[in-house]
């Protein structure tokens, strides 16, 4: 009798079929989610009101998918009671939905903050918001592109960047705390655009969430709250 | 597509009550002992070699699981822990098994058996009373004690005694399957065994009596160590603490079993539970 421990592939499994169709709608959610930071930031940047109210109309199509992924998770953990990596990625795929659908209402946010500020005049040249735009943006889309790709390095990276997006934030709230105490004529837009980058880092924290799922799915470790494992 | 539709967290049925038995732990091992250690088991039905050098030490009033495809061992190395192996021919077995530390290779085999009981994977009582299956064992064993209460108490520990109460005397043949598996548990529980071993004893069960023998599943490990053997991965990890993997005489993995149905630590385990290979 042989010693080796072989194990036969047994027949396809349709289960496969159906994790394939839930990352094909997370991805669709996740590119959603990703064109409505994009949107909502360049509607204040380009001036673009029509750009905008795209994103606001977008926000039920992202809803609508949320609650059509947690119906699909809900049914195969029923239905197929998955274990180890199959269960890891179901559990770590309700959580970025979540995430996603929260990436969602803060586009919306930024979207109803940019129709505000519209109405006034620029505080100053926008240099700090585009780059932070561009950051927070650049980690949703790597973060989901781990998760296609299973790619811990790629997901690690995400976390690193995080605090680039907090530094960001902190700058803006610093300088438009200034241009406030000069000129309170500027206090009602200068507010929203502490608004605008209070939204963009809470995006910077919803891809650093989808980050850490993303090496739940693959090695199984939990890094949420150990930012020294993160490094 | 795997197991049972039925709710991970077994229901007990509202008309057969499990009675809940409290008894103290056995104290012949302390907790943090392992009630049998297995070390480099190799087992060889003639010339097959179908256990080789598995180590694993099973702890004391927890729920062991071995788990595995068909032939890879597992009901081997649970016969040998009460050394059920010697009732077939052409084995031989090398290695040591040692009950709380001493060797039950060189016990004396029906003291081993009472203190290692068993149950099969198909209920299977005597031609007699319900009484006087349970008493079986006792009266082999020259029970000095008070029957009827021993009797009765094995019936609760078997979350049984509810049911057959009022029929004591009628034929074990008359009861449903689960509940003569139940009867079955409750003979061997009888002579107050400190292990018992469990060979797939729900497979030809319906998903109801088999949610009554996992609960109680649940109640005697108070009372002794389990070991089970199932082919049930959900089963596995409903009622068990520990799991182990086995495949083609190897074992693979062993783990906390939450542990191992989360993140398993080897491909062929991963592979296995999640049914891509089997």
């Amino acid at each position: 009798m042989s010693t080796g421990s072989e194990l036969q592939p047994l027949m396809p499994r349709h289960f496969e079929k159906e994790l394939q169709e839930l990352n094909e709608r997370v991805l669709w959610m996740a590119s959603l989610a990703e064109r409505a930071v994009h949107d909502s930031v360049h509607s204040a940047l380009d001036s673009n009101e029509a750009l905008a109210q795209t994103v606001l109309e977008q926000e039920g199509v992202i809803n609508d998918m949320q609650m059509e992924i947690d119906d699909r998770v809900v049914q195969l953990i029923a239905q197929v009671q998955p274990v180890a990596s199959d269960l890891r990625f179901l559990l770590a795929v309700a959580r970025i939905n979540n995430d996603l659908e929260r990436i969602g209402d803060q586009s919306v946010n930024i979207a109803q903050s940019a129709l505000r500020v519209l109405r006034h005049p620029r505080v100053k040249p926008y240099v700090d918001l585009p780059r932070m735009s561009e950051l927070a943006e650049g980690m949703v889309r790597d973060s989901i592109r781990a998760l296609i790709d299973r790619n811990i390095e790629l997901a690690q990276a995400v976390l690193i960047r995080d605090d680039q997006v907090d530094n960001l934030r902190n700058q803006i709230f610093r300088e438009m705390l200034t241009y406030m105490m000069e000129n309170s004529a500027v206090v009602f837009p200068a507010f929203e655009l502490i608004l605008m980058a209070k939204n963009l880092e809470r995006i910077g924290d919803h891809a650093t969430n989808i980050a850490e799922d993303v090496i739940y799915i693959v090695q199984g470790r939990d890094v949420r709250h150990h930012a020294t494992d993160r490094r | 597509m795997m197991g049972m539709s039925f709710s991970a967290k077994p229901v007990m049925a509202k008309e057969t009550p499990v009675t809940t038995v409290s008894v103290a732990p056995s104290e012949t091992a302390a907790k943090n002992e392992p009630r049998i250690s297995v070390q480099k088991l190799n087992f060889y039905y003639g010339k097959v070699h179908s256990l080789h050098n598995v180590s694993v030490d099973i702890a004391t009033n927890k729920v062991t699981a071995l788990i595995g495809p068909s032939g890879c061992g597992k009901s081997t190395l649970l016969r040998t822990l009460n050394r059920m192996h010697e009732t077939i021919s052409h084995t031989r077995l090398d290695g040591k098994i040692l009950l709380d530390g001493a060797d039950i290779l060189t016990q004396d085999v029906t003291r081993l058996r009472k203190r290692v009981g068993m149950v099969f994977q198909r209920p299977n009582p005597f031609p007699k009373s319900i009484f006087d299956n349970v008493a079986f064992g006792l009266r082999v064993n020259g029970h000095k004690g008070k029957l009827k209460e021993q009797v009765e108490k094995s019936l609760h520990r078997a979350a049984l005694w509810e049911e057959v109460k009022d029929r004591l005397n009628k034929s074990a043949y008359g009861l449903s399957g689960g509940q003569q598996q139940r009867l079955c548990i409750a003979r061997a529980l009888a002579v107050d065994p400190e292990v018992l071993l469990l060979d797939e004893p729900c497979s030809a069960l319906d998903p109801i009596s088999t949610a009554k023998i996992e609960e109680l599943l649940f109640q005697l490990k108070d009372v002794c160590t389990i070991v089970i053997v199932t082919h049930n991965m959900q089963q596995a990890a409903r009622v068990s603490d520990s799991t182990a993997f086995m495949l083609l005489g190897d074992l693979i993995e062993f783990k906390p079993t939450a542990q191992l149905f989360t993140t398993p630590g080897d491909p062929r385990t991963e592979a296995y539970i999640t049914g891509r290979f089997g």
